[in-house]
């Protein structure tokens, strides 16, 4: 069964007037408000600096470009194996600034929190994401919160945006990929969405699968050190594997082949995908990158992803070519070809 | 996973298809009913590895693609009652009736939930008394035991909010609709081996008996599909017309015994549409009368809706192997895979579907359709 | 209706009068129905389909088929070599 952070052991640092429940007045720009700014997201996200509030934070930058991203997180359950909404709304836009090459320098946060949440469990996720922040050297500069009826939000609904500095030299889009560059991926894949899956109703299983939400700014850090001319960087979330080489292909207009044989796929999340009869290439994963790296630059790129905790499992998987632009195919490990697409809508278990 | 991931071995699928190639000396067309076998074969390419002169014509055997216009409607009106949690397998909920399908019933605010099983539609009655439970209960004789537990286990417990909208369809009646259409192509059958490890192989024999083609029980993984289309193809070359289990390790000639006693009690035969096919007569089963109070359709006065099919999709001709995707008027210009007019558009495994895929690969997204046919596909021979 | 899995059975209980079972695929744990087979019991292998066991898996039966296919293998190869006149392509490698 999924773990779930100890919302009974978290211990709010200054008592919040005697709500243990989040209200109405709690998004109202009032004392309430003030309180929850004060005694849950300011110490929680600062650690103890001191700090100025006002309207919006500010960064000295040296000249350069700067990689700007958000995401909003709507995760339902909030808890599951392996984290929760809090460290995915870090990570993932830590994730998304990173995929441009640049090191995320702050993130804001935004809360839609629904009336009656409990006042602990806002307080676990608030803890979740300071944790996720320090690991990633990330600082939460900057943030709301709205309340809004019962019945909505699901809980409570995050979105943070992100930005960062793009290095000199580097220049990371879809846009770049050439016939011949190599297709790399990070490391096993299907793992997050199996992991909230199995606490999904209607669908629930015993796992001990874990989501991989990490941080992989660090990672990316590494694979530029190596090599500096990598064109393409994605992380794949929503819509998994196939959804990252099928925007690409199709963004950039070229053609991709690559090995079924050579994706890993851990055999907890394959038998998941078997019973429920879905395909691990379209699983969300909040931890997993695919790079797109000119051949001469791959093996310097592979042995620095190896080095690295995020990396250890990154293999090739496949390469982009001349032919089919736009189009992704699979070659089947029986040696057939198969052109591959994203689902029209979310992957659904099926019977047939 | 056990005794799943040795059916895949690519090197063992290597023999069979070498020894595929070496005996077949002239075209045959081999036709599997079964929605998972479809699966399999796309999935993995095997009909591309295939000699060219072996043609697999996929047959009508995933409920998605049976299921008629009519029960669809039932299922969305049933769906968009205020009261209603309409339970569904997933396969079910992208199919498009006259108009809309449950997602946008679910979009205007219908409580439509996915389920992996029918007993998970039977806890949601139990836990919530207040609301009207309804279990869309399609599939063949694989899934029926199931359906027909759940409807037990409801009398069981004498649960009065929970009913079940039935649509199932069976195999045997299938083969014999299409073996005994006269423009039928279709040389041997793989048979479906999950329905047959419910309800055993007898129901075959005469089926053989009758039009002197070969049938062979047949799995589902690569290794399994391949065995299946090699002991077609010996029959052929030799010129044999026998039943044959190349299932064994799942399926026995008598099948599930408490299974069956299960579907006598619940469920009853009857006419079935099929859709873009017809009318089969007593190829389906309905809710037996003496289960009336979990009828769906008695409950929510839906009867009535009998709603005709498109004219213009040409589905059932695709389902019968009589012609190919491309072949229909309305492939890829009004019917896509963003909006299909039958099912075979619908499901991902349906022949369009599929078709459509492959086409992309020869032309390019965005290019009109050419008529090249994927490899392996065969020749027109119609 | 024909996507069913195997899995291997690792407990057996009755719930309200029906007996429903706790079934491994590789790890993944699944609440299962068992009803449909009375003799079926832990450490025995079942296909599974929308939360019903509905077949035992005859475990000796699946080492033959599988032996069969591994024959064939040998066969071709020693048909492939020895008769020039067979068709005798490379399948797959194709």
């Amino acid at each position: 069964m999924p773990d779930h952070p100890d919302v009974e052991a978290w211990s709010c640092p200054l008592p919040l007037r005697d709500y243990d429940r989040i209200v109405i007045g709690h998004g109202g720009g009032g004392k309430l408000s003030g309180e929850l700014i004060e005694h849950l997201f300011v110490p929680a996200f600062n650690r103890g600096r001191e700090v100025e509030l006002h309207d919006a934070a500010t960064f000295d930058v040296e000249g350069g470009r700067l990689a700007f991203s958000t995401d909003s997180y709507v995760v339902r359950p909030l808890f599951f194996a392996g984290g929760c909404i809090g460290d995915l709304a870090v990570n993932g836009t830590v994730n998304d600034v990173a995929m441009s090459g640049a090191q995320p320098i702050a993130l804001s946060a935004g809360f839609i929190l629904e009336e009656g949440l409990p006042m602990a469990t806002l307080g676990a996720v608030v803890a979740a994401m300071a944790a996720a922040a320090d690991a990633a050297g990330v600082g939460i500069a900057t943030g709301d919160t709205k309340v809004v009826d019962a019945g909505l939000a699901d809980g409570m609904y995050i979105n943070t945006a992100g930005i960062g500095v793009v290095p000199d030299g580097v220049d990371i889009r879809p846009s770049r990929a050439r016939a011949g560059d190599a297709v790399i991926l990070s490391g096993p894949i299907g793992e997050h969405g199996v992991a909230v899956m199995s606490t999904r109703e209607g669908l629930e299983f015993g796992t001990d699968v874990r989501s991989d939400s990490a941080p992989l700014h660090g990672l990316v850090a590494v694979m530029l050190d190596a090599f500096r001319d990598i064109h393409v960087l994605r992380d794949a979330t929503r819509g998994g594997v196939t959804a990252s080489l099928c925007e690409i292909a199709t963004s950039a207009h070229v053609g991709l082949v690559f090995e079924e044989r050579a994706v890993p796929v851990p055999p907890a999340v394959a038998a998941a995908c078997s019973f429920l009869g879905l395909d691990a290439m379209n699983i969300a994963n909040e931890g997993k990158l695919v790079a797109f790296v000119p051949p001469e630059g791959l093996d310097a790129v592979m042995n620095a992803m190896h080095e690295h905790e995020c990396g250890r499992d990154a293999c090739v998987i496949g390469r982009v070519v001349d032919d089919h632009p736009g189009v992704v195919v699979a070659r089947t490990a029986f040696g057939a070809r198969r052109v591959v697409d994203v689902p029209l809508g979310e992957q659904l278990p099926r019977i047939c | 996973m056990k005794y799943l991931d040795e059916f895949n071995d690519p090197e063992l699928a290597a023999s069979l298809f070498a020894e595929i190639e070496r005996i077949t000396t002239r075209p045959w067309a081999i036709m599997e009913v079964c929605g998972g076998q479809t699966h399999s074969i796309i999935r993995n390419g095997i009909d591309q590895l295939l000699p060219d002169t072996i043609e697999l014509i996929h047959g009508p055997g995933c409920p998605v693609c049976v299921t008629p216009l009519g029960v669809i409607d039932k299922a969305l009106e049933i769906a968009s009652r205020p009261d209603v949690i309409f339970c569904s397998f997933g396969d079910m909920l992208r199919v498009p009736g006259s108009g809309r399908d449950l997602f946008q019933v679910k979009s205007e605010g219908g409580d439509v939930r996915v389920v992996y099983s029918p007993l998970d539609a039977v806890k949601l009655a139990t836990d919530h008394p207040d609301r009207d439970v309804v279990f869309f209960a399609i599939g063949f004789e694989t899934t029926a035991p199931a359906n027909a537990m759940a409807v037990h286990l409801a009398a069981r417990q004498e649960l009065t909010n929970f009913s079940v909208l039935v649509s199932h369809v069976l195999v045997p009646p299938a083969i014999q609709a299409i073996a005994s259409s006269p423009a039928s192509r279709v040389d041997g059958f793989l048979a479906a081996g999950h329905v047959c490890s419910v309800m055993g192989t007898r129901q075959y024999g005469p089926l053989v008996e009758r039009f002197g083609i070969p049938i062979v029980v047949t799995g589902f993984e690569p290794l399994d599909v391949l065995e299946g289309i090699r002991r077609v193809v010996a029959q052929l070359e030799a010129g044999t017309a026998v039943l044959e289990n190349a299932y064994e390790r799942v399926v026995s000639e008598e099948g599930n015994t408490p299974a069956q006693r299960m579907l006598d009690d619940v469920f009853e035969v009857c006419d079935r549409q099929w859709r873009g096919i017809g009318e089969i007569p007593a190829s389906g089963w309905r809710l037996a009368p003496r289960y009336d109070d979990f009828n769906a359709e008695l409950r929510f006065g839906v009867g009535a809706i009998d709603t005709p099919e498109s004219d213009r999709c040409r589905s059932g001709e695709v389902l019968q192997g009589l012609i190919k995707p491309h072949q229909c008027e309305a492939f890829g210009t009004d019917c896509t895979p963003r909006s299909p007019l039958g099912a075979t558009m619908v499901s991902s495994e349906g022949a369009c579907a599929a078709y459509y895929q492959y086409r992309r690969l020869d032309a390019g997204p965005g290019v009109e359709v050419s008529l090249r046919q994927p490899a392996g596909a065969g020749s027109d021979r119609a | 209706m024909c996507l069913a899995v195997p899995g291997q059975i690792i407990e057996v209980r009755e719930e309200q009068g029906t007996r429903m079972a706790t079934i491994s695929f590789d790890g993944i744990h699944k609440d299962i129905c068992l009803a449909y087979l009375p003799d079926v019991d832990v450490g025995d292998y079942a296909i599974v389909h929308v939360g019903f066991a509905i077949s035992k898996i005859d475990e000796s039966s699946a080492l033959e088929t599988l032996q069969m296919f591994k024959d064939l293998g040998i066969l071709d190869e020693e048909l492939g070599v020895v008769d020039d006149d067979d068709a005798a392509t490379e399948g797959a490698t194709r």
